[in-house]
């Protein structure tokens, strides 16, 4: 559990806090205070919860994400290497004659092409998802938020970060503490 | 850090994939203390003992294929491919009721495979290691294995594309690292709630590292759900694949009894088959040894037995299919390999398996047997040895006796067969008591969205 020091605490008057957060006790409060933040204006926010939301990725925005589209590419990159890989060997770089039948015997190259394209799909689906979430990030300044363990457990947090123009720390707090929150606290950097 | 496990259960109901009464710390505790605790169940020591004592026959036996090759076992000509092909066939089959799982079932949107996906994906990870073992120890000089990949070589030479064992390991090779890629992605959110939970330093450093900074944040796991999804898809098609360019192996021979065109389908039926098989035979013992019945439900047993039927009547299909086209065919050569099968020097062999595969499993449409769980393990066990005869007919008794009377050979297995066969059970063993010691073998987070608080209500959601 990583509770913010009392020297942390400290630094955080002078230094400008990553964000506050507030925390929830149900998947409803949570979405229900995603929605009113989102409302009211403040777009550098983010939840963090044990397990996927639909309905907060609804209530944030964020359904468009990219990955679907380097997928695409990928599985055309290998799908195009494979087959060239197989053209370029039995037709100019390794060609064997076996009783004057083509060389380019495309019927053939069907299964690597196709490993290929799917071997290359699924490796950049896993490298698209760590670098679209910028993982490994060994570091992050939410996990200075109290009882922040609890977010990969059974509680539900809402963060809104300092570096959104809405952002005040005396409002800002006041509004958190509106939405039904079993606690609202500073993140410290 | 909750180390004992509190958690308050009811049975659940026949019909229920969770027990009530689970909370989401409840769900995390019950997992997590599997791996979270210093209390090993004997039952573990017993299992993981096992695996290393047949992996010492493993190395023995590998040891002594390396020294002498593989003369030690029985192949003779015209039997080359014997004991390695079919425990390479069976086990990568074993493998595809992982992906099936993990895949084919989250796209169909069965949400009762939440809780049986994360150690069916690691038995497929195990079985495809295992059964990747076998093409290499059969190559006879198997540390020149990197010959099968195509690279800019000082021989000149390059592989025959135009050959289904090229395929092959494109196929099997791709189906390994996706199946890995998969089961990991899947580990992420898991690892970070065992970093979280972690009591001593070092294991929050080694699941901290391996979590790689999760955090549950809400954009993470929107690209999360599109990334399983997107992995899904791939996946799919794949584990459809490879059973079929393994089945190419044989029906692009022109060998009697290989050469046909429904053994794609058939093979991955005869795949799923087994691999149900084998997910009940792991799922019984773990649920009833950690408690987890309120996790693992009667009805996922129940489901499994369906499935189970399902590709068993198949399968039962194909056989009939295959005696059929045997005689319908017109081909001596066809109509003898059936006959052969069924009568020759296998005919033993062939008729266990009929047992086994199709006679026994007719038991499963009993509701009863379906829900006692001894008995369902009993039917899982006779399955995986039926299936083991079914790739060993298809294989041996084909290539004894084919064209020319002159030619047929019988094929003996020797002990060294035997001993790199159990040898691969004790590797499956023990990389799979590894893995129910280290890592949770239910996905936590997809078994907490099963929780009627996790919906999210209408009113709030419009």
């Amino acid at each position: 559990m990583s509770e913010p020091s009392a020297s942390g605490h400290a630094t955080a008057e002078s230094a400008p806090a990553y964000g506050l957060i507030a925390e929830f006790q149900t998947p409803n409060a949570l979405v229900k205070a995603a929605r009113a933040a989102r409302e009211k204006g403040y777009r550098k926010l983010d939840a963090y919860t044990p397990f996927p939301i639909e309905e907060l990725t609804d209530a944030l925005h964020l359904h468009h994400n990219r990955l679907p589209l380097l997928v695409l590419l990928g599985g055309l990159t290998g799908g195009a290497l494979g087959y060239l890989l197989q053209y370029f060997v039995t037709v100019i770089y390794y060609p064997i004659n076996v009783g004057g039948r083509p060389l380019h015997s495309w019927p053939e190259y069907f299964v690597i092409t196709f490993e290929c394209t799917i071997l290359f799909a699924g490796l950049t689906t896993v490298l698209g998802l760590l670098g679209l979430c910028g993982l490994p990030m060994p570091y992050h300044p939410v996990f200075n938020a109290k009882r922040f363990a609890l977010a990969s457990r059974d509680r539900f947090f809402l963060c809104i970060e300092s570096e959104d123009p809405l952002f005040e720390r005396q409002k800002t707090a006041q509004f958190l503490e509106s939405l039904d929150a079993k606690e609202v606290s500073e993140v410290a950097h | 850090m909750a180390e004992e496990q509190n958690v308050v259960m009811e049975r659940p109901e026949p019909h229920e994939i969770i027990a009530p009464g689970y909370t989401f710390s409840s769900i995390t505790d019950q997992i997590a203390s599997v791996v979270q605790t210093k209390r090993t169940p004997p039952f573990w020591f017993l299992g993981f003992g096992l695996g290393l004592a047949l992996l010492g026959v493993f190395a023995i036996s590998t040891t002594l294929l390396f020294i002498l090759g593989p003369g030690i076992w029985g192949l003779r000509t015209p039997v080359m491919w014997g004991f390695a092909i079919t425990n390479f066939v069976w086990w990568i089959g074993i493998g595809h009721a992982g992906t099936l799982i993990s895949a084919i079932l989250l796209l169909l949107n069965q949400k009762w495979r939440n809780s049986i996906n994360r150690f069916a994906e690691a038995m497929t990870l195990f079985a495809v290691a295992c059964a990747g073992m076998f093409p290499i120890l059969h190559l006879g000089r198997p540390w020149l294995a990197f010959w099968l990949f195509p690279y800019p070589d000082t021989m000149g030479i390059e592989p025959n594309f135009r050959s289904p064992l090229v395929w092959d390991v494109f196929a099997v090779s791709t189906y390994a690292t996706i199946s890995a890629v998969f089961w990991f992605v899947g580990l992420i959110p898991d690892l970070a709630t065992l970093r979280d939970r972690a009591g001593n330093k070092i294991a929050r450093v080694i699941y901290g590292l391996l979590a790689m900074g999760w955090r549950g944040s809400a954009k993470h796991w929107s690209v999360y759900e599109t990334a399983s999804l997107l992995l899904a898809g791939l996946a799919t098609p794949l584990v459809l694949s490879v059973h079929t360019v393994v089945s190419f192996d044989f029906t692009v021979a022109i060998v009697p009894g290989w050469h046909s065109t429904f053994f794609p389908p058939y093979f991955v039926a005869g795949a799923i088959y087994s691999g149900f098989a084998m997910v009940l035979v792991l799922a019984i013992p773990l649920r009833s040894v950690y408690g987890l019945e309120g996790l693992i439900t009667d009805k996922h047993l129940d489901n499994c037995g369906k499935v189970m039927l399902a590709t068993g009547l198949i399968v039962a299909y194909a056989y009939i299919l295959e005696a059929f086209t045997g005689w319908y065919s017109g081909n001596i050569f066809e109509a003898a390999a059936i006959h052969h099968r069924m009568t020759g020097p296998y005919m033993s062999s062939y008729w266990s398996l009929v047992a086994c595969n199709i006679i026994a499993p007719q038991l499963l449409w009993f509701k009863r047997i379906r829900n006692t769980p001894a008995l369902l393990f009993l039917s899982s066990m006779v399955v995986l040895c039926g299936m083991w005869l079914e790739r060993f007919v298809i294989i041996v008794s084909s290539l004894a006796q084919d064209f020319v009377t002159s030619s047929w050979g019988i094929f003996h297995a020797t002990r060294w067969d035997w001993g790199v066969f159990l040898g691969t059970i004790g590797l499956f063993l023990t990389l799979f008591f590894l893995f129910i010691r280290g890592l949770p073998m239910i996905s936590i987070f997809e078994v907490r969205t099963l929780l009627p608080h996790a919906k999210v209500d209408k009113e709030v959601a419009e």
